[in-house]
Parts: structure tokens; sequence; C-alpha cells
């Protein structure tokens, strides 16, 4: 099989926009957590959320970007972040060897509840034209592909929590069954709407410290309420070895395995003990060819709500056994909040940085450590080291995982 | 304000134009890049600022700019 390297960074997030900006707030430990601006939250139990900040229409046309629901937006910027980062022209991503693959938790949801207001309000007579091709969530691959007019291997990955990772992981794929030279492969979600955050407010999946926004988002703390939604879009570059170096490439890490599964269980609660995930994870590290003794950090789904970050602690200590106490554990979802569709695209880039740049990214509000949940997940602050081998979780409502795992390159 | 002006603030909204592109003369999809989905979109933009109702069967008419006005100017 062809070797897949990463070798573009494309992240749009509450903490930062483009990779030197996502990585320096992770190292300087920033919430991007902050009251909703978007709309009236007020009648809603989670006032809360991790919003973009940062001037991302730039990378749009005014044309372009009205044509296209909020998610799309988000993944056209990152996108054009990627590719700028790995140096490719669109002259060379041009034709049917570069391939899209990115996924969305939701899709358009923006769209949805405004199309949703003019049904009930004027009909069905005056439903916009663009509603459904705004809409659906396999538009941000159909966009990307377009831009670049990349004809490759296109599909979508809709896995809620793990689409990110399984884009990722499915892009690897084609790339190394050689159906595809170069991947721009993600996730994207523009979920912070009244009716998002309304539903999931009364699942009880979401965070209420709405006086505290920043410390809202608390991985594996005693006092974790639930997790924080965020927005925005991850896309990477991924490229076939042998291309990457023709070209010169600047390569930031190997991805070498893929795990994905399901628990088969429940819609929302994981299996015990994480059983479902640790399948991802031991599948994950036999498509890479190593040993769990070889990981040195793992990028947790650590979603700050209780069931997960119990579930996932549990699945660690039974895939790495003994080595679990070695591990690195970190969520950058105390920073970034979930972003759900876009989360393990995000957290693949943040896995890919740790390994380039030897920092491993904090998780913080870590303030009152979950007695149950004793591992090290790096509280508080960046930590400098050099890791050769790291993972990165995503788990999904639907029971969905989705589990990479990459390697710093060494030639 | 007259109709040509009023038709112009449907086009720029619709289809994300310069105003100066939108002539009397100006074709929707030829000179304006309208695509099938945003020809619809003007026409229900049309409808809705003049409180009328465009049967499919016009709309196929309607192509460019002066034929917009002239069409509404009949119905009014």
């Amino acid at each position: 099989m062809k070797r897949v390297v990463i070798t573009g960074l494309g992240p749009l997030t509450p903490i930062g926009m483009g990779a030197e900006a996502f990585a320096e707030a992770q190292r300087a430990g920033r919430s991007g957590i902050g009251p909703i601006t978007r709309f009236d939250a007020s009648p809603i139990s989670c006032r809360i959320a991790g919003e973009v900040k940062d001037d991302y229409l730039q990378f749009l046309d005014a044309r372009e970007a009205r044509r296209v629901d909020r998610y799309v937006q988000y993944a056209l910027a990152a996108a054009a972040l990627a590719v700028r980062d790995s140096g490719m022209t669109e002259e060379e991503l041009r034709g049917e060897r570069t391939g899209t693959l990115v996924g969305s938790g939701i899709g358009g949801m923006e769209t949805f509840e405004a199309q949703a207001k003019v049904f009930f309000e004027r009909g069905a007579g005056r439903i916009s034209p663009m509603f459904i091709p705004m809409m659906i969530a396999n538009m941000a691959s159909g966009h990307v592909a377009m831009r670049y007019g990349a004809t490759g291997p296109s599909s979508t990955v809709v896995t809620a929590c793990a689409t990110g990772s399984g884009a990722l992981g499915e892009a690897m794929r084609y790339i190394q069954l050689g159906e595809a030279d170069v991947m721009l492969a993600g996730g994207s979600e523009a979920a912070v709407t009244p009716m998002a955050i309304g539903g999931f407010a009364n699942m009880k999946a979401v965070s209420t410290r709405n006086d505290e926004p920043h410390r809202a988002s608390r991985p594996f703390s005693a006092s974790r309420d639930g997790f924080v939604l965020g927005e925005g879009a991850g896309i990477v570059v991924l490229e076939e070895l042998e291309h990457a170096r023709a070209r010169g490439a600047r390569i930031y890490a190997e991805l070498l395995g893929y795990g994905v599964s399901a628990d088969a269980h429940h819609v929302t609660m994981p299996a015990p003990e994480g059983r479902g995930a640790q399948v991802a994870m031991r599948m994950a590290l036999r498509s890479a060819g190593v040993n769990p003794e070889e990981v040195g950090y793992v990028n947790a789904h650590g979603t700050s709500t209780p069931a997960n970050d119990l579930a996932e602690t549990q699945a660690i200590k039974s895939v790495f056994g003994a080595h679990a106490r070695e591990l690195m554990v970190s969520s950058t979802k105390s920073m970034t909040g979930h972003l759900l569709g876009a989360a393990g695209a995000i957290e693949a880039i943040a896995t890919a940085q740790a390994l380039a740049d030897g920092v491993i990214p904090p998780t913080i509000n870590l303030d009152d450590p979950d007695p149950e949940l004793d591992l090290d997940y790096v509280p508080h602050e960046a930590r400098e080291a050099r890791v050769k081998v790291a993972m990165s979780n995503s788990f999904a409502f639907g029971g969905q995982n989705a589990v990479l795992v990459m390697r710093t390159f060494e030639g | 304000m007259e109709t040509f002006e009023q038709v112009k603030e449907v086009i720029v909204e619709k289809l994300g134009v310069d105003a100066d592109k939108v002539t009397p003369e100006a074709r929707f999809v030829e000179d304006l890049g309208a695509d099938s989905l945003e020809t619809v979109e003007l026409i229900m933009g049309l409808e809705d600022k003049f409180g009328i109702s465009i049967s499919d069967e016009d709309a196929e008419g309607i192509r460019t700019v002066q034929a917009a006005v002239d069409y509404i100017g009949s119905k009014q």
C-alpha cells in the first residue's frame, strides 16, 4: 500500500484560524468559549458556545458566500488555509488525482431553520430553490471539489462527532489504494443555531455553566457537566508520500492507521467500559502496524460529559494496559469546545502539530480531577515532549467510533 | 421609485451582482451569470417585491432586465 503523509493544515476554530494561530492558542491554553452572540439564547438553558471570531470570509467571494450555508463557508475557508499551508498551487490540484472527503455532523442547520420559518409562515411555494443544495451534508465536499477542479474520489462521512476522523481515515484509504495522490479531507460544522443548541440543551448533553464560559469545557474534571458546542472546520491535505517528496513538501506527520467501529449499544450513551471505542482503538493500532507501547500521546475525544470521559478513560486503560500510565492524554476540546463533525479533523491537526512541534496541548480547566479518572491528562499547561506515535479518538452519537494513528515522519 | 430601480434592487440582492451591471438590456443568464436555481429565486423575489404571481410559462419569457420591467408593468 502507498504511504500517506499530512502536508497541509487548515484549522478554522474558536481559538484561531490557520495552523500557526491554532498552535499558538493551544500552547497558551486559551479557551475559545464565550456567550452566544449569534442569536438570543436567553430562553435556552445553555447560552455559551465556541464561535468563530476570525475573518474567514476573506477566502470566499461575496457571490459564493451567499449561495452556501455557513458550514460550507467554513469548509471553503479551511480548504483554502490547508492548500495555502501545503504550498500546492491550484493548478497542481486540478484533475482526477485529487479527491475530496469533507464531512459534517449536521449540515446546513441555519439554512434549514430559516427555510422552515418560510414554509410555516408563507407556504411551500415560497421555499427557496437554494434550500436543498445549501442544506445537504455532502455540499462541503462538493464545493471544495468545485473550487479546485478536483475530480478524483469524492465522498462524505456523516458520523456525528466522529465525522472528521472518519473523513481522514476514509480519505487515507483512497491514497493507500493508489486511487488519488492528494485528498482534501476533514469536517465542518456550523450548529450554533437556536434549534441545535435547544436540542442539545434538552438532551442535557451540554454544559450550563453560563456564568463562566471559559471554564465550562472541563474534560476529566469532577465538576464537568456536559460539552460546549463549538463551530468551525478542519481540513488537511493528505498526500501520497512520493508525491509529497517529489515537490519537496513539508511533512507534519505520517497518517498510519484508522479504526472504525460501532458500539451497537445506545443512541447517546457509550457502551460500558467504552467497549466499542476499544474495538476502534485496537483496529487503528493494528492497521498502523504499531504496538500500544509505541504510542506516547492520545488526543482524547474528551467531551467533558460525565459518561464519555469515564468510558474513554476505561477504554484507554483496557487497550494500553500498564502503558496507559505512561501515556499523555489530553482533550483539546477543553479549549475549542466540541465541533461535532469538525472535531476529529481539528484534533487530527492538533495531533499532527504535537508530533511535528514536540509540544503536547493541555487539558485546561482540570482544576478538580475526578478521582475515578487517573491518567496523565496534561492538565492546565502545554508540555514539551517528543513523541513518535500518537492517537486521536472520536466517538459519536449513534455509537460510531473513529480513531486515527499517526507517526512523526522520519523518511 | 420607478419599476426599473425596484427590479434592479431585487436582482442585486438575489444574484449578488454589482448594481452598475444591471442595465435594461442585461440578460440574466449570459450577462449576470444566473444559473437555473438563481433564476427561480429571482422570479420569486420579483413576485414578492411586486405582489404578483408569475406563472412558469411567463417566467420562461423573462430573460432580460427590460423584459422583467415590461412584464411587471403589464401586470400593474
